[in-house]
């Protein structure tokens, strides 16, 4: 193999600033969408259990749509098919003048799926609740949405800490996806790093570690959160 | 103060209860008892619309329980509730499980919820658990703070669905101590229970069922010297005879 090895490259200040802008972008696009998606994520898996029929099938219809179409297409449907559907005065906002459309746009998309994934963990989360724990907070008179906001959520959304985390994980992964509609985030400085320096190798080692590292930091802030939040005694958590 | 006239309900097909009348009056205890199976905790989940019935009408002090506009959660918070597995908030303290409904539902403020739930764990024997987690206690511990826990919310009655069914043994008296105390200053009661003992010393009346039915509803020497049915005797003996 005839490679010319040559690490130096990504310390240089171009490059090495390309890598800096575009780790902040990843971030910035998984954060923004991350805390969107668990907003809506809640409603949602909220929705998919409550006694109203009309509820739990909207919210139903969110998490199939959703979960089912790859998140490649539903940014390709946001970028490039949303504004044409709109009214003309709003497509043709989105298209001009709306600000860092490829931003607006990847957090839209990467929120919206990540929520519905999110939406089926709160229900499952909901589910695991003893149906006697509901009964009891029926029986001393509070109402469905007390009874949901002080015990069924408080008690669902500690035990879906360790599967959220692997969800939390994801979303920065599926966030470089957001290249494909011209977000220079840390894959895509990383391919034009490689494209410009012809040091692919050393390029996409660069984005790996990084990727890496967000990963362990966004591991280790949900086992403390996960340990801070810890019910004492309860059942699926020592002791 | 709580009377079921009439009610049947069906799950599907399946009738859980048929024709159930009876009444509680102020100040009475009432022992439901009956082989498994047998409708007496469906009965007592009708009483405060945990269960709906289709047809009949239960009231509770005046109000229609089963009433297409009751005010449930109104009627609910007067009306307390102990499981058969407790059923405290696991993610609360002990004093939280007791302070929740009271501020929430009955609008008190933080102290004066507090200094009752104070009250009551005094009462119930529990006053050094306050800041405990209910996973950190015993069944009975639990049960019995169950208890205060309806009773903060100072109920004009008391349901109570197989209350030590799941206790070990040896905790099965404390739980009823703190039943039999709060039979004697005259609350209003009704018992789901199998404890045959609990009942002889306390409860005026014993109902028992069968299939979803009444079979008997006595005073409760009469039940336990003289019952009229054979599923009653037949039941006593076999509850009796160990």
């Amino acid at each position: 193999m005839n490679y010319n090895w040559n690490w130096a490259v990504l310390f240089e200040e171009q490059y090495l600033s390309w890598l800096i802008s575009g780790f902040g972008w990843t971030v910035s696009v998984a954060l923004s969408a991350w805390c969107i998606a668990l907003v809506i994520g809640a409603l949602v898996g909220v929705g998919k259990t409550v006694p109203n029929r009309v509820i739990r099938a909207v919210s139903a219809t969110y998490v199939e749509i959703f979960r089912n179409v790859p998140l490649l297409v539903q940014m390709f449907i946001w970028y490039f098919a949303v504004p044409e559907l709109l009214p003309d005065d709003w497509g043709r906002w989105m298209k001009r003048d709306m600000p860092n459309p490829e931003f607006v746009t990847a957090v839209i998309a990467l929120a919206l799926y990540t929520a519905s994934r999110i939406a089926e963990q709160v229900r499952a989360g909901i589910e695991t609740v003893p149906p006697g724990l509901t009964s009891a907070a029926t029986a001393h008179g509070l109402s469905v949405s007390q009874t949901y906001r002080y015990v069924l959520l408080p008690i669902s959304f500690r035990m879906i800490v360790p599967p959220l985390t692997s969800e939390f994980l994801t979303v920065f992964k599926n966030s470089s996806l957001a290249l494909t509609i011209g977000l220079l985030e840390l894959t895509a400085q990383s391919q034009q790093i490689a494209e410009y320096t012809f040091q692919g190798f050393e390029a996409f080692t660069a984005a790996t570690v990084i990727y890496v590292c967000i990963a362990l930091v966004a591991t280790g802030l949900m086992q403390l959160l996960e340990k801070y939040t810890r019910i004492p005694g309860y059942v699926g958590t020592e002791g | 103060m709580i009377s079921i006239e009439n009610i049947s309900k069906w799950y599907g097909d399946f009738r859980v209860l048929s024709n159930c009348t009876t009444s509680v009056r102020k100040g009475e205890v009432v022992v439901v008892c009956g082989p498994s199976g047998s409708g007496k905790s469906t009965l007592i989940k009708c009483v405060n619309g945990l269960e709906p019935v289709q047809e009949g009408k239960i009231t509770v002090d005046g109000d229609e329980v089963t009433a297409k506009r009751a005010n449930l959660t109104a009627l609910r918070s007067r009306i307390g509730m102990v499981f058969q597995h407790f059923e405290l908030y696991p993610h609360m303290s002990v004093l939280e499980n007791l302070c929740l409904a009271q501020e929430k539902v009955l609008g008190r403020g933080r102290k004066e919820a507090v200094v009752r739930a104070e009250k009551l764990l005094t009462r119930v024997g529990m006053e050094d658990h306050a800041k405990k987690y209910p996973s950190q206690l015993s069944g009975g511990q639990q049960q019995r703070i169950a208890i205060a826990r309806s009773l903060a919310m100072d109920p004009i009655a008391m349901l109570f669905d197989e209350p030590t069914s799941a206790l070990d043994p040896e905790m099965i008296k404390e739980v009823l101590d703190v039943m039999i105390e709060l039979a004697q200053e005259g609350m209003t009661m009704m018992v789901v229970t199998h404890e045959m003992g609990f009942a002889r010393k306390v409860a005026d009346r014993v109902i028992f069922m069968d299939e979803g039915a009444i079979v008997e509803d006595r005073p409760t020497n009469d039940f336990f010297d003289n019952p009229e049915s054979e599923r009653a005797e037949d039941f006593l003996s076999k509850i009796l005879g160990h």
